[in-house]
């Protein structure tokens, strides 16, 4: 639909980086209009997870036949911000921008091995990030380091007078301080996220790093977000609702594809939109449109906001109760092969890989994906950390302080094998912090 | 895309009967009020009496620098899409941002006509697809407006006569904002409409929605009439598609839920095309915009930036006289009648005009009136010309009547005078007058010459007065007029002939 498109302005995100001093190097490639958790479903084709020619992939493929071709068990980058997180995974860029609506920067942060960060709604403009779903949609950072992250947020944060959902509040960056004292801290561990289909070897990882929490000094605690499980159904109601809404402006008229049909204002109009659109795309149209009919209004978009409400309201009980950050899994399990993948259609896996990010971007919850190990396929595993509202220097405080455990020392040393990078080119990849990774 | 408030109106056109109960006995003439008061015959006689209910959504635009909800520019008459903001083109990731001045506006409004001013309203997304409304979708605010259960009083001349007002009262169901669609222009020489997003047309639109029932019984089927250009067609459309319903009905017909349009050639209202069922909105919240909220004294949080925010009681504070305030001030200040006031309130600039002339005359405001509603109004129509655009200053006029305050000149000899003035070529009553030789004849004998020269002339008429037919004096009088041209004072002269008459 947007093919040709050259926007003529910039987002205010883009711009603050521009300004901050920030190089551009490129766009990347995502779902088309952010729907999807495979980055699959893009008009410039699939997202290949850089992993996928790692060492430590390929060391474990266990080849499937002899006719196979070289290629063809590559993995995806999850979505549906993929490209971002393969441009930083495969070290070309210092950061990237994604955006987060359901889990589509945490979500590929995840199976890239970089860090994702999803900030509270309100923190970051979203003017200029064209909107999926307005009341969930943040603008997200991809880095390989928490440090970094915080750079970045440093200077995207804040006001917007272009953007009234942006808080007025005056941001202070702030530059992490190094925790060696976790004692004060109380982790939450929610025993919904133990969700259906969780891989063992993602449950083991998420036990292990309650663990170290645990070892350290740390409160650990278990506690429960009962509505959980509504969420997914929730989120599609509200999810397709908008999309049907923020959709209707690409009619051809002014901008974007346009078709050639030209009987009257009615038939353009359809055949642009049927030309212009996915099926994925289209779907979720249909169904938007038929949620906010005025027979249905009530029973579907209304109940799902109140049900919004009661997802949110699990967090608030659960962080006043005493609990400053909650640690949970970030995917059911490491990235599937691209062939794989496609076996399900899009609304399927995105119901499924939804299923442990969204419930933050229900409740606006800032939550941030950390690389913790390696699977044993060999590919990236992450956690998530989900914090109070605007607290996102304690977020990545606890985030940063996790990082530099041993669980993630690990992997960062593999990280330098891919593609046969050997030992003594480590110095090359410093961070801006400074420090090794 | 520009600011557009909108406002319901509900009024209830009674039908009167000839008085006293209703007796099934004896068939009953129903009537009903028209618009200009008159008695309007509702349906054949004999058959039962039918009430209408009329609704008015009127769109009116604010008057402010930029639109709504994008920061672009309004300007009447710009060339087309010279004033399209990034949001304007429903560009993808463009947010609204809302205006400031429209929400005063619409406070204001609310006020003026007696609303509640709702502290936190909402806005919603009115979704259908047409080429003049590029987001698909229009911002407006349908669960929560700004402003809900105002009233305006007005008043009706019964028969036509200003003396006999009736005061009436309607209610104002709600004022809300909400985007402005572009101007659609139709080209069916080559089967085209060109689209121009500054803004629509029109300062004020209006739609209206028309049913009929009889008294008693549940309300009927509406219809909405669009395409109505002006007060006067609101008028015939109106009433036309209120008989249209009871035709229709008393002949076993039914009323549809249905839109029409009214073509005022042919004076009636007809289906409009392309309606098949009723349109579904599909009204969702506009996630981009928090609530509206409003304040007034006591709500007002401490530490804040005034510019931050909106205050109820600043905006009363501040709000002009209202009209009816200013015309029960004109009423008292100068002991003119109230229909009057209306003329002169509702005529651009004219009630500063007459007060300016009054403040420089010695003339009575009561009679001051007289000349600023006959004369200097009827030649301001005449024109097409506004109070300020008048040739006659107000200094010149007072001066003027100053003159025939003073006695200097007749009545008469001032409408000469003031025709004079108009054509606007500086010169100054004075001068005109003793240009023309309008001035009063003051010497008395003079004047007794002249009336003794008519009635001598004038033996029948002498015959008649003498025989007991006063009225015939005014002939006389007149025909000294003609002798002097205007320049006889016609008390003395009625004195003078008198006098003589009487001899």
């Amino acid at each position: 639909m947007l093919k040709g498109y050259i926007s003529p302005y910039n987002a205010t995100v883009v711009q603050k980086l521009l300004d901050g001093g920030a190089v551009l190097l490129g766009k990347t490639n995502l779902d088309e209009f952010a729907m999807g958790s495979g980055s699959t479903d893009g008009v410039f084709g699939p997202v290949r997870n850089p992993w996928s020619y790692s060492r430590q992939y390929k060391e474990k493929i266990v080849p499937r036949s002899d006719s196979e071709p070289e290629n063809s068990n590559w993995v995806i980058t999850g979505g549906s911000s993929g490209g971002s997180a393969a441009a930083v995974s495969a070290f070309t860029c210092f950061a990237a921008l994604g955006s987060d609506t359901g889990g589509s920067t945490r979500n590929p942060a995840a199976h890239c091995g970089v860090v994702g960060l999803k900030p509270t709604y309100g923190l970051i403009s979203r003017h200029g990030l064209i909107p999926l779903v307005n009341s969930m949609d943040v603008p997200g950072i991809l880095t390989r380091c928490v440090d970094d992250a915080a750079v970045v947020l440093g200077s995207l944060a804040g006001h917007d007078p272009k953007d009234s959902t942006t808080v007025q509040d005056i941001f202070q960056p702030f530059a992490l301080p190094s925790l060696t004292d976790v004692s004060k801290l109380s982790i939450g561990i929610p025993k919904e996220y133990h969700a259906p289909g969780l891989s063992s070897e993602i449950l083991a990882v998420w036990s292990k790093a309650a663990d170290l929490f645990k070892n350290a000094g740390a409160k650990v605690v278990e506690v429960s977000l009962p509505h959980t499980h509504y969420s997914i159904v929730c989120y599609h109601v509200l999810c397709t609702a908008e999309v049907a809404s923020n959709m209707a402006r690409f009619d051809g008229l002014e901008y974007g594809h346009r078709s050639d049909m030209n009987k009257s204002t009615e038939s353009m109009y359809a055949a642009t939109r049927r030309e212009g659109f996915s099926d994925v795309v289209r779907g979720r149209i249909l169904s938007g449109n038929y949620f906010l009919l005025k027979q249905n209004y009530e029973d579907y978009f209304v109940k799902a906001q109140k049900v919004r409400r009661l997802i949110a309201n699990d967090f608030v009980k659960v962080f006043g109760s005493g609990v400053d950050i909650l640690l949970t899994p970030t995917t059911l399990s490491d990235a599937v092969p691209y062939v794989e993948f496609i076996k399900e259609d899009n609304r399927t896996r995105s119901t499924q890989d939804d299923i442990l990010t969204q419930a933050a971007n229900m409740a606006g919850l800032p939550a941030v994906n950390v690389p913790t190990a390696l699977s044993g396929r060999g590919l990236p595993i992450g956690l998530q950390f989900i914090g109070r509202s605007f607290q996102e220097k304690q977020l990545l405080t606890v985030a940063k302080w996790f990082e530099k455990q041993e669980m993630k020392y690990l992997l960062c040393i593999q990280i330098l094998q891919i593609s046969g990078y050997t030992h003594h080119q480590k110095d090359e990849f410093q961070t801006s912090s400074g420090e090794r990774c | 895309m520009a600011a557009r408030g909108c406002g319901g109106v509900w009024c209830r056109v009674l039908q009167r009967g000839p008085g006293g109960s209703c007796s099934a006995s004896r068939p009953r003439r129903a009537v009903a009020c028209n618009a200009r008061g008159g008695a309007v015959p509702l349906g054949q006689s004999g058959l039962a009496p039918w009430a209408a209910v009329v609704g008015l959504e009127i769109h009116a635009q604010i008057t402010s620098n930029s639109k709504l909800f994008s920061g672009s520019q309004v300007q009447f008459a710009a060339p087309p899409n010279s004033l399209v903001s990034f949001f304007d083109a429903s560009l993808p990731g463009t947010l609204p941002v809302l205006n400031r001045r429209c929400v005063e506006a619409t406070v204001m409004t609310g006020l003026a006509l007696n609303c509640t001013i709702n502290k936190k309203s909402l806005f919603d997304r009115k979704h259908y697809f047409y080429a003049d409304l590029p987001a698909g979708y229009q911002i407006t605010q349908q669960r929560v407006p700004i402003a809900v259960n105002g009233s305006l009083s007005y008043s009706l001349c019964k028969d036509n006569k200003m003396s006999q007002m009736v005061t009436k009262t309607v209610r104002i169901k709600q004022i809300q904002l909400e985007q402005d669609s572009g101007k659609s222009l139709h080209d069916d020489a080559r089967s085209q409409t060109l689209i121009d997003l500054n803004r629509a047309e029109g300062q004020l639109r209006v739609d209206a929605n028309i049913s009929v029932h009889h008294p008693g019984e549940p309300y009927g089927v509406r219809t909405e009439v669009k395409n109505i250009n002006s007060i006067r067609f609101l008028a015939k459309a109106v009433d036309y598609e209120i008989q249209r319903q009871i035709k229709e009905l008393e002949n076993g017909g039914t009323v549809l839920n249905e839109t029409r349009a009214f073509d005022s050639k042919l004076g009636c209202t007809v289906p409009m095309r392309d309606k098949e069922g009723k349109q579904d909105y599909r009204f969702m919240p506009e996630p981009n915009l928090p609530p509206l909220i409003l304040y007034d004294a006591k709500s007002l949080p401490a530490n804040v930036n005034h510019q931050q925010v909106v205050n109820i009681d600043w905006i009363h504070e501040r709000l002009p006289d209202l009209p009816s305030v200013k015309r029960a001030k004109l009423v008292e200040l100068y002991g003119i009648l109230p229909e009057h006031s209306f003329t002169l309130v509702n005529e651009d600039g004219l009630m500063d005009f007459f007060e300016d002339v009054v403040k420089q005359t010695q003339m009575k405001p009561k009679k001051v009136i007289g000349w600023i509603l006959s004369d200097l109004l009827s030649h301001l129509k005449q024109h097409s010309l506004t109070a300020k655009e008048s040739p006659i200053s107000s200094f010149l006029l007072a001066d003027l009547l100053n003159l025939l305050e003073n006695g200097d000149i007749s009545s008469s000899a001032a409408k000469q005078v003031f025709e004079e003035l108009w054509k606007g070529e500086g010169k100054t009553p004075l001068e005109i007058v003793k240009e023309k030789q309008l001035e009063l004849i003051q010497d008395q004998e003079e004047l007794e010459q002249i009336c003794q020269a008519v009635i001598d002339e004038r033996e029948k008429e002498v015959m008649a007065i003498k025989g007991g037919n006063e009225k015939v004096i005014n002939k006389l009088i007149g025909l000294v007029r003609k002798a002097t041209r205007g320049r006889a004072n016609p008390l003395l002269v009625k004195q003078i002939l008198e006098k003589k008459l009487s001899e």
